[in-house]
């Protein structure tokens, strides 16, 4: 771990003052064309223009990808696209011609964890196109990276060496997995090691580590005969009061309190409540913050779901029964100092097949990076 | 470098001239059929020109034009690398890639993957779709035209068990059905820029069928667009509904146009026929006898037949409907089949390959060949070859090898 964080350090700095030394402004014609191209938005919004400045920038010699790539900076994601199909085509333009790209300056751009993740991405798969040995003896120093795809590739590296420790040294292979789980923070990644820690005999907590927000107060059913209940607005959207007695589906219903014990975080209705068809229900959570800062709301659902955050709609969806997973739906989020108050409506349809008897969420906090807050009260 | 470009246009000229393209899912006229001849009927393993391994996953068939051969593929963990690639007919070397990130959801059933629907080509451009709902256009050299994210602009436009519905163009518009349980929509795309010309919205329940161009002789283009409610047909250019059918229909198999008549997927098989004018359709016939499973519907020679999930291949008189025959295939099937010279190719969920016959009083299998891959994805006819993409490979089976 030492070692990870000094290479890490020295990286840094190596590429902070590379990236000073070295950057070179784009001729302006290019420039502009990229501007261009990073100007477009939501329904096709300057699609028209992007697509002749795509010409120009896709013409970009070998000497101007690099700078191309830190022009991904600040980039939306369809402009990101936009970037990477012109680098790639003038990569394999100025490849195909026997120009070189300096392996250097992309090093210098990959390390420097101020660019944008996609574009320092994009400079690790040029690498790999130009000297896969060499990307490979570089990915350890990604085990923390900001960017989800250099991290995940990074600790499926030091799983295949745990792999390759299991039948020589058990031990060694149980630490190896270790590091690897600290690292990730790819739910499939984490259930695979867990799964493989498992066999060596090493049991892994995994609601500690993908950090549930397992303490709720519940309150339902409230109905939702027809899916009407889904935009149907209940007391609990209008006013949080946890000691109210309320007109349920089938009669008064109260909040009370629930800790799911499960290790997936799940809160289930079907249990806590009864297993109903046609209704909804809500979870309500204290979730205390030592700062303001910013985060994702991490929900898998397979009913229709809504959440607040601070009494104000994060997002809603009215699906049923088709499929969940942990981290379905990642939603940013902004966290007070001291206590936020997070609500889900949870609501039930009136299928009746086996695979559809499910009225339950899993909801945890993380940092962009899938990193769990845990509440600290 | 001029050793290749030399190459290149050495097998540019001896691609085979006038050859029918394969242009969109289940070809030119979305009906399964191809007019190539010299498509192997007997298929054995010598009938392999070349195989090459993708660098992704999908369902999505090749599109063939001229001496080029276009897929997707989606790689990733969670299916959020978007590929979109093209080889040489003649021997399978890769021209060129593009790749993508996803901006909308990406999760999907396993069975399928970010690459399910096939994409469309007006012959200048390929337009692709993903199961997130982001939509590309490329020109035939690579160059790109316009990017779409519609999980994006729209944000519960996604369905968890993934999207499947390919496109379509026609007078200058890419239809994209995006209909799902939730923001649920079919939307007309300007091919030239990718803005919206319009956007319907249609029923909120999942669905996996592909839209259908309509051509009729002295009538204007339309587009039919199925779902659990019915068949609605629209304008290309505006999305204004012309005429719609709300008597229910499947939401997996696809309707196909034979002879001005549509066979539908609903309540078994319902054909109805379209007047001139916009004028409501007729029944003609319907027959609960005729169920297909995933693989949509294909009518030969006044054939219709469907096919099950389990490989029952069931052949019925296209006029009246009435049961002819029964044919079991081996091995489990989502691909529909398609048709050159006659002959009905029908790929196993297992890759095998198999060859019938339809046009006797029984039904026969001429032959088979077991690529022993998983495709799930239906194929494709051109150049005098069956294209097949397995979840790993793109295989043609036919036609002329470089040597």
């Amino acid at each position: 771990m030492a070692r990870v964080y000094s290479v890490l350090a020295a990286s840094w700095l190596l590429g902070a003052v590379a990236i000073d030394a070295g950057a070179a402004a784009l001729p302006r014609k290019l420039a502009s064309s990229v501007e261009r191209l990073k100007a477009v938005g939501p329904e096709g919004q300057g699609n028209a223009a992007a697509q002749a400045a795509w010409n120009e920038v896709a013409k970009a010699k070998a000497s101007q990808i690099p700078e191309l790539l830190v022009a991904m900076d600040g980039a939306n994601d369809y402009a990101l696209n936009w970037m990477r199909a012109a680098i790639e085509t003038a990569v394999q333009r100025e490849s195909a011609a026997g120009a070189k790209l300096s392996l250097k300056s992309l090093e210098v751009l990959l390390r420097d964890t101020r660019h944008h993740a996609r574009g320092r991405r994009l400079a690790f798969e040029l690498i790999q196109k130009l000297d896969a040995s060499r990307a490979q003896a570089l990915l350890p120093e990604f085990l923390q990276d900001p960017g989800s795809e250099l991290r995940r590739e990074a600790v499926a590296q030091l799983m295949a060496r745990a792999a390759g420790q299991t039948n020589a040294a058990k031990a060694s292979a149980v630490t190896t997995y270790r590091q690897a789980l600290g690292f990730s923070r790819e739910a499939d990644q984490i259930e695979d090691i867990a799964k493989r820690l498992q066999d060596l005999g090493d049991k892994v907590d995994l609601a500690k580590t993908f950090g549930w927000v397992a303490k709720w107060q519940l309150i339902g059913p409230f109905d939702n005969a027809g899916e009407v209940g889904f935009a149907k607005v209940y007391p609990p959207e209008e006013r949080l009061d946890l000691k109210a007695e309320l007109a349920g589906k089938s009669g008064p219903v109260k909040w009370f309190p629930y800790e799911t014990r499960s290790e997936y975080g799940l809160v289930d209705f079907n249990q806590a409540i009864s297993s109903l068809k046609g209704v909804a229900g809500y979870a309500t959570a204290e979730f205390w913050s030592d700062s303001a800062r910013s985060a994702q709301v991490r929900l898998g659902c397979k009913n229709g779901w809504k959440i607040w955050v601070n009494g104000t709609l994060v997002f809603g969806r009215d699906e049923y029964h088709r499929s969940a997973e942990i981290d379905q739906y990642r939603m940013p989020v902004s966290l007070k100092a001291g206590k936020n108050i997070l609500l889900v409506k949870c609501t039930q349809n009136e299928q009746t097949q086996d695979w559809a008897k499910e009225w339950e969420f899993q909801l945890r906090v993380t940092d962009e990076q899938g990193t769990p807050i845990v509440s600290t009260r | 470098m001029k050793l290749s470009l030399l190459l290149t246009a050495a097998l540019t000229a001896i691609a085979p001239l006038g050859a029918a393209d394969w242009t969109q899912f289940r070809g030119p006229n979305g009906d399964g059929l191809s007019s190539e001849t010299g498509v192997p009927v007997r298929m054995e393993p010598s009938s392999l020109t070349w195989s090459i391994a993708l660098p992704g996953r999908g369902l999505s068939s090749p599109l063939i034009l001229g001496d080029k051969v276009f897929v997707t593929a989606g790689s990733g963990a969670r299916q959020d690398r978007l590929h979109v690639l093209c080889f040489r007919v003649t021997d399978g070397a890769l021209l060129w890639e593009r790749q993508f990130w996803a901006t909308g959801r990406t999760m999907t059933h396993e069975k399928i993957g970010a690459a399910t629907p096939t994409p469309a080509s007006d012959g200048k451009a390929i337009y692709a779709i993903f199961s997130s709902n982001d939509c590309v256009a490329l020109d035939l050299d690579g160059r790109l035209l316009w990017f779409r994210g519609l999980g994006r602009d729209y944000p519960n436009a996604s369905n968890s068990l993934g999207m499947s519905s390919s496109l379509v163009v026609v007078d200058g518009v890419v239809v994209a059905m995006v209909e799902n349980d939730s923001e649920s929509f079919t939307a007309g795309l300007d091919a030239r820029t990718g803005v919206n010309r319009w956007k319907l919205d249609r029923p909120k329940k999942a669905n996996w069928t592909s839209p259908v161009v309509f051509k009729s002789p002295g009538q204007p283009n339309r587009v039919l667009l199925q779902s659990a409610l019915g068949v609605t047909a629209v304008e290309p250019t505006t999305g204004k509904i012309a005429w719609d059918i709300t008597e229910g229909a499947s939401t997996v198999p696809s309707l196909v146009v034979s002879q001005g008549r549509l066979v539908i997927p609903a309540n078994g098989i319902t054909v109805v026929e379209p007047g001139a004018g916009d004028a409501k359709p007729k029944s003609i016939w319907r027959s609960a006898q005729l169920r297909p499973g995933t693989a949509s519907p294909v009518v030969v020679g006044g054939r219709l037949l469907t096919l099950n999930d389990g490989g029952i291949l069931t052949c019925a008189d296209a006029q009246d409907g009435k049961r002819m025959w029964q044919l079991r295939l081996k091995g489990s099937f989502s691909a529909t089949p398609v048709v050159a010279g006659g002959h009905l190719y029908c790929v196993s969920e297992d890759g095998r390959v198999q060859v019938v016959d339809p046009s006797k009083a029984e039904g026969t299998v001429v032959s088979e060949l077991a690529l022993e891959q998983t495709v799930i994805g239906t194929p494709s006819i051109a150049a005098g070859s069956l294209f097949v993409r397995s979840d790993s490979r793109l295989v043609r089976l036919g036609g002329t090898a470089l040597r």
